[in-house]
């Protein structure tokens, strides 16, 4: 530390070597400063500056606390931006404001490690306002040590957040008006507004008491996270005589005089916090959750079980009616009989304002393009899909469509359209959700694209609840019934024109 | 055994085989189920998952579990991966390895959140300040998108440097069998990471180096790894190249549709193939040189009003004519489009 030795004008060789040291210095700073490129003897801040202390007072806290191998020092952006090169600790240099974003990270990533994120006002409570924030509010066990000196200081004398009304800087330079940059920001006040953090105090460097205040405090924080209690947080008053314009003494005056009546010095928050532990998540292994549950699979199908190479199908309708799942549902059949197999939704805010559409292709052979712009297939459960995809599909395919008869003013030629009041069927059946499920079964009879014991395979392995599952294999029986009856059995034979 | 499996989702099924155990980030559609997927399964392995509130805040988080040498990622879309960059740069500085998945949407702005391919630039050029390259790979199916999510933490760790996964809202929210078992995969010792520890104590972990001289040496030093980067990891993909007068490029969605088009447009007699790159930075020029060398021409597509194409430019440097035909707004190219574009570039061939 500067004040701890003499001679500090001589020249800026790497060694103390000429210097007389007067008192010995906290083992938790490094010797000598290697990472500095000259004046490895002393520390780059000004003279009186308030930094100096600060870091005096952490490192012997560090080091009473026997904490200098378990310590990982964040080094903000602003005058302490080279904190790393004087902590003998694990050190991180991070960007501007995000270093309670990072000591996030670090902690979870160590989580019995203390982890401190050193920054100033510019640092903290502008750029860095929304991290500082939501790190206090997850309650992250990290210690915040914030030197508020109402003046950004390394890039020359720019307004602070915490820049008193009427003060000059550069960018205030008839002083701080309210009426353009509002009032200094109180950050250990709203700090205080949040439920998660443990300690949260104000200190000042403004005379010998107060400066024992702060070192209790800096010791506090650092306890709290030995122990693992949560959040802390100690907001530092602390002088800047280079770009106030004052020597040291009058620097310390002015912390006394001008910040503290703004910014009152008091313990805020000094709480335990016991976290609720509800809802904890099971264990399980990677195994378990990459490979999904072992189902069992269907015997692939020869090649001819399918009278198709492939086909495209596309299923349209209101959001609701299950048209995403009925997609998703013979994706899966395809794939349990051994074909390659595609699924693309409509997403997004089409899905939630009523639409839903998605495509499917159904192949023998590795599939190029998951899009289907022609497809063989078009189930379009409402009048709105039938409407805006019918021209789509392919000469020679097929439409289901899910009201029991087309609009009068319908009229389509290059494809076959079979009309199933699939919501009706579902509402006898008992639930008007399993519509889609009875679309399913007229899809399978008429086109006999995949195998209906496959659908209840997958249904099986999907629907936990005995009742729906019941209720599924009816509504899939009532489809194919519908078809059966309802459609003459030499017109869906045709499905054999799907074949390219 | 086939399970069938969402682009997204095996996006994290992917990264808990590679050993990722710490996820940190910020809803977006289309890349939202990442996020979800992360949120349940990570806590369920003792893994880390944080919502944070912001994309700044996200790329910071894993910034600091990189730092502790965690295998860390995060997801997005556009608009947050245009919030990420400040993080990107610094991870880039700082050498810290972690894994990025953009899952494009269409922009600039807000735009939709349809399908597009044009953050190109911004991940594969840079987008954050300073000199630096990402690792950028390339999926176009939900196998590869859980495949070149563990292949992206294993080049990150290598070359301590971001590795993105940039794909699109396609290939994260389409339906595919992912063949995906468990096996063993092991992350290097990492002893520059900061952990707190007594061994640990004396590392640190920086983007500042405030010499120039130290700077210059630094970025030499990133270059280098870089050049080597170039010369071992580039991927990518020949279909029906071999006997091609026409090569058409794209990778994502776009080749895809580019594959049917081809089938198709041999079907018409055209002789066409397609070379899909897969890692796009480093870009396989040499491997796309040695391919457009026996066609008469090149005809690249994308989902951007033309970006992947200046890298086909450069690595062809004028050797042939580069052709280039795309659609924005989330407009995917449907196959017969595309078979129409090559049946015109075909007839223009002598």
């Amino acid at each position: 530390m500067a004040r701890e030795l003499v001679g500090i004008n001589a020249h800026p060789e790497a060694s103390t070597d000429g210097y007389e040291v007067v008192h010995s210095k906290s083992e938790v700073f490094y010797p000598v400063y290697e990472r500095k490129t000259d004046l490895k003897h002393q520390t780059h801040y000004c003279a009186g500056c308030g930094h100096g202390v600060v870091h005096k007072l952490i490192a012997e806290a560090i080091e009473e606390l026997g904490l200098q191998d378990r310590t990982i020092l964040v080094s903000p952006v602003g005058c302490s931006v080279f904190a790393y090169y004087y902590f003998d600790v694990g050190n991180v240099q991070v960007a501007h404001g995000r270093a309670p974003a990072a000591a996030t990270g670090l902690h979870r990533a160590c989580p019995d490690k203390v982890v401190i994120a050193y920054q100033g006002d510019g640092d903290l409570a502008a750029i860095g306002t929304a991290e500082i924030i939501h790190a206090a509010n997850r309650g992250e066990k990290i210690a915040v040590f914030f030197v508020n000196n109402a003046i950004y200081g390394m890039t020359g004398g720019q307004m602070a957040p915490t820049t008193l009304v009427d003060q000059k800087s550069t960018t205030s330079p008839w002083g701080r008006r309210p009426v353009n940059e509002g009032f200094p920001l109180h950050m250990a006040e709203m700090l205080s507004s949040l439920q998660a953090p443990v300690y949260i105090e104000r200190v000042a460097l403004s005379d010998n008491k107060n400066i024992m205040k702060a070192r209790r405090a800096v010791r506090k924080a650092l306890e709290l996270q030995r122990d693992g209690a949560g959040f802390s947080f100690v907001e530092i008053l602390s002088p800047c005589p280079t770009i106030w314009g004052k020597d040291p003494v009058e620097a310390k005056r002015w912390v006394a005089e001008k910040m503290i009546p703004n910014f009152p010095l008091e313990v805020f928050r000094d709480h335990k916090i016991e976290l609720p532990t509800n809802n904890a998540p099971p264990h399980k292994t990677v195994a378990e959750l990459i490979e999904g549950k072992r189902e069992e699979a269907a015997a692939p199908a020869p090649a001819s079980a399918h009278h198709y190479r492939e086909l495209g199908i596309k299923i349209a309708g209101f959001g609701g009616q299950g048209v995403l799942l009925l997609g998703q549902l013979l994706a899966e059949m395809g794939m349990r009989e051994g074909l390659e197999v595609s699924w693309l939704p409509s997403y997004g805010p089409e899905m939630r304002s009523g639409s839903a559409h998605c495509q499917v292709w159904l192949s023998k052979e590795k599939i190029g393009s998951p899009l289907v712009s022609h497809p063989q297939v078009l189930v379009a459960m409402n009048e709105m899909s039938l409407r805006k995809f019918a021209s789509e599909v392919a000469p020679g395919g097929i439409i289901l469509y899910g009201r029991d008869q087309l609009p009068e003013d319908f009229t389509i030629s290059q494809a076959q359209v079979v009309c199933i009041p699939a919501s009706e069927i579902a509402d006898r059946l008992g639930s008007a959700k399993v519509g889609n499920v009875v679309m399913v079964g007229a899809l399978l009879e008429a086109t006999e694209c995949l195998h209906t014991t496959t659908a209840m395979k997958v249904l099986e392995a999907k629907v936990k609840n005995a009742n729906l599952l019941e209720l599924d294999r009816q509504a899939l029986e009532a489809g194919r019934i519908y078809i059966d009856h309802h459609v003459a059995v030499g017109a869906v034979a045709q499905a054999d024109g799907f074949t390219q | 055994m086939r399970q069938l499996c969402k682009g997204n989702i095996a996006v994290i099924k992917g990264a808990l085989l590679a050993g990722c155990r710490a996820y940190y980030g910020y809803p977006i559609t289309p890349a939202s189920e990442i996020a979800e997927a992360a949120a349940l399964f990570f806590p369920e392995i003792g893994g880390t998952f944080v919502q944070a509130e912001s994309e700044t805040a996200s790329i910071n988080m894993v910034y600091g579990a990189a730092a502790a040498g965690m295998r860390v990622m995060t997801a997005s879309s556009g608009p947050g991966l245009s919030l990420m960059q400040e993080g990107i740069s610094y991870l880039a500085g700082a050498e810290l390895p972690c894994v990025i998945v953009d899952v494009m949407r269409a922009g600039p702005g807000l735009g939709n959140i349809a399908p597009e391919q044009s953050d190109y630039f911004a991940m594969v050029k840079g987008g954050g300040h300073g000199n630096y390259r990402n690792l950028v790979l390339a999926p176009a199916s939900v196998q590869e998108m859980a495949e070149l999510t563990i292949l992206a933490f294993d080049l990150a760790d290598k070359y301590r440097n971001p590795a993105i996964v940039l794909t699109d809202g396609y290939v994260g929210q389409m339906m595919e069998p992912l063949d995906l078992e468990y096996r063993e995969i092991a992350a290097p010792e990492k002893p520059w990471a900061v952990k707190g520890t007594p061994e640990t104590r004396k590392n640190f972990v920086s983007s500042i180096y405030l010499e120039a001289d130290d700077l210059e040496a630094h970025q030499r030093r990133m270059e280098a790894k870089y050049i080597r980067a170039q010369q071992n990891e580039t991927r990518y993909e020949q279909y029906h190249t071999e006997n091609a007068e026409l090569l058409v490029v794209g990778y994502g969605i776009v080749s895809r549709v580019l594959r049917s088009a081809v089938d198709e447009a041999r079907r018409l007699g055209i002789k066409v193939g397609l070379f899909r790159p897969i890692t796009l930075w480093p870009f396989p020029t040499e491997q796309l040189k040695l391919a457009a060398a026996r066609t008469q021409k090149v005809f690249v597509v994308e989902l951007s009003n033309g970006q992947m194409v200046e890298d086909v430019r450069l690595a062809l440097n004028g050797t042939r004519p580069v052709e280039f035909y795309g659609r924005v707004g989330g407009n995917v190219p449907s196959v017969e489009e595309l078979v129409e574009k090559i049946e015109e570039q075909s007839a223009a061939l002598v």
